[in-house]
């Protein structure tokens, strides 16, 4: 079914989507926050720009949105899969603890802060494009996929990895070693790193109508924290 | 019964959106005032406000005075003390429009004036430093007498209010523009009152600001040592008066304005390839220490002939700019610009301390 949004406020168009059934088009979105919020067993489209928060506490849905997305997409989010077909804004997936977001284009500044995870609940984030500085700050799990599509070659913005404590980053292609924290290690991912991100790739190339076999036959690098230099210190002598 | 703000805790941040064309077309307010609308909640509705310049192109050789009075005898006093400074070639009341969202204003008037060329000459000021000192001493020196805005062909308009009940209240509709900025304000630390709404303001220079100033009182001691006063209660106002020190009385660049208030790491300036850019920007961190703002914010700057787009180095505050034929918008999101023009293109978000800078074309303003 289609729900035309237009100057409707979030709160109603929340409640127009717990009583629609499973598959719902938005149409006119245009900044409403929270969409979605803590929703499970739907797949809703979204025509037009989505507000702050999309998908927050997103608990099993499917959102696609046909466009660019705001700041905070899937901020906390639990479990669902949130695809953007354009650029995404700051701090995406802040804080996911599960699930997964697909962004076609760029991602802001912060994108995968503070991700985590715990036994099976292993958080996604694969990023098409390039993301702004702070990438994976404080990340404590869960895995991050950037893969420079259609740039220039510049992945990452300033200071990436800062704070990171857990998860793994994935970069197509090389990155530069003096951006990161020294407490993050980069190697060359390995066929074994690459098992883990293999079939979500297949997945984002059949999407976003990329060819998966020549994203996967790429080099890789992987970003991990540094178990043998950890953070400790750093504040006061003890 | 319903809490009141201050009793209970209304998250949001605050918006800003503008719009600017680079031929100089003007546009009414009404784009702008629709464009806060999505952004409804980022505000609580205790300030509002626009700035919008080409706006008085029959007077546009005059400064124009906007001014709150707490009530006639105020505005009576201060009459006096303006005609002994200016030639006041016309005073009238800003029209306004009563809407029951809008309540508790203050008698509000604009004055186009002239500094009187004789008292110009015994003081051997310039006419930019001679209205400056004189706003700054009227909003220090007269209680009950602010002036909101001081430019030439250009205004602020602002009140307690949400942003797009501000625009109805003063008729933005009946203006025309070729530059808008606004602003809908949730107040964090500082009261919500006319005078704390942004735009903030000197001569034709306005700030409007997302965000909190960490760094406010290292600031505002610092460029109180050059003649301003910071009287408005709120941190804003003092990036209005570190942009006039910079640009209007040591002469930077808008770009190198920028570097100062938004200055990159000592490490990321280290990591500099370009040599001139390296120590261009060791330079300006080191001479004007005092002036870079820390603590997130994102600001749209405006000034006669174009505007200016900053976010906090660390970029804690959100920003998205757009472009369309000779129109360029930037709004805290998307959302806004598209309301102001659906087929807004090359969307993006600058990085965090790297200025967008628009200017009208010259001669076209």
């Amino acid at each position: 079914m289609t729900l035309d949004v237009k100057n409707i406020e979030f709160k109603e168009l929340n409640e127009k989507l717990r009583e629609s059934n499973s598959s719902v088009t938005l149409e006119g979105c245009c900044g409403q926050r929270f969409i979605a919020c803590g929703m499970k067993d739907k797949s809703i489209t979204i025509e037009g720009i989505p507000g702050n928060a999309l998908g927050a506490y997103l608990n099993g849905a499917s959102i696609t949105v046909n466009g660019n997305a705001q700041d905070a997409v899937g901020d906390t989010m639990n479990d669902g899969e949130i695809i953007i077909h354009g650029n995404i804004g700051d701090a995406a997936g802040y804080a996911m603890r599960g699930g997964k977001i697909f962004v076609k284009g760029n991602a802001g500044y912060r994108a995968g802060i503070h991700m985590k995870e715990y036994k099976e609940k292993v958080p996604l984030m694969i990023i098409g494009g390039s993301t702004g500085s702070f990438l994976g700050e404080y990340q404590a799990g869960g895995i991050i996929v950037v893969l420079g599509l259609g740039t220039d070659g510049k992945l990452v913005s300033n200071f990436p990895c800062t704070g990171m404590h857990g998860g793994k980053v994935f970069f197509r292609g090389e990155v530069q070693k003096s951006a990161f924290p020294k407490n993050v290690c980069l190697s060359p991912a390995t066929a074994k790193d690459l098992e883990c991100i293999k079939e979500q790739i297949s997945e984002f190339a059949h999407i976003f109508g990329y060819d998966k076999e020549q994203i996967l036959n790429s080099q890789f690098t992987v970003a991990t924290p540094d178990s043998n230099n950890p953070y400790k210190q750093m504040y006061v002598a003890n | 019964m319903n809490s009141i703000e201050g009793q209970i805790r209304i998250p949001s941040g605050c918006a800003i959106a503008a719009v600017i064309s680079k031929d100089g077309n003007r546009m009414t307010g009404e784009k702008i005032v629709e464009s806060m609308k999505p952004m409804h909640d980022r505000s609580n509705g205790l300030g509002g406000g626009f700035a919008a310049y080409g706006i008085y192109p029959e007077y546009k050789e005059f400064y124009a005075l906007h001014m709150f009075f707490n009530d006639r005898a105020a505005r009576k006093n201060c009459e006096v003390f303006l005609k002994e400074r200016f030639e006041i070639v016309k005073s009238e009341i800003i029209p306004t429009k009563k809407i029951p969202a809008i309540t508790d204003e203050p008698v509000i008037w604009r004055y186009f004036v002239a500094p009187l060329q004789s008292i110009l000459h015994n003081l051997q000021l310039d006419e930019k430093e001679y209205v400056a000192r004189t706003v700054m001493k009227i909003n220090c020196e007269m209680p009950g007498s602010y002036v909101f805005s001081s430019g030439k062909n250009m205004g602020a308009f602002k009140a307690v209010g949400f942003p797009e009940d501000v625009g109805v209240f003063y008729k933005l509709d009946e203006y025309e523009g070729y530059s808008w900025t606004a602003h809908g304000r949730y107040p964090t630390n500082t009261p919500g009152w006319w005078g704390g709404a942004h735009p903030f303001t000197l001569l034709d220079y306005s700030i409007v600001h997302n965000g909190e100033i960490s760094s406010y009182d290292a600031n505002r001691r610092f460029i109180e040592m050059f003649g301003y006063k910071c009287t408005l209660q709120t941190d804003t106002e003092v990036i209005t008066y570190i942009m006039d020190y910079l640009l209007r009385v040591q002469k930077l660049s808008l770009g190198e304005a920028a570097s100062v208030i938004a200055a990159p790491f000592w490490s990321t300036i280290q990591n500099k390839t370009d040599l001139y850019d390296k120590q261009k920007h060791e330079f300006l961190r080191t001479v004007f220490p005092s002036l870079l703002i820390t603590g997130p914010f994102s600001i749209v700057f405006g000034f006669n002939g174009g505007l200016m787009a900053l976010n906090d180095r660390l970029k804690l505050r959100s920003m998205v700019v757009g472009e369309k034929d000779d129109k360029v918008f930037i709004a805290s999101e998307e959302a806004a610009i598209r309301v102001m023009e659906p087929n807004a293109e090359n969307m993006y978000a600058p990085a965090g301390g790297e200025p967008v800078i628009i200017k009208v074309k010259e001669g076209a303003f």
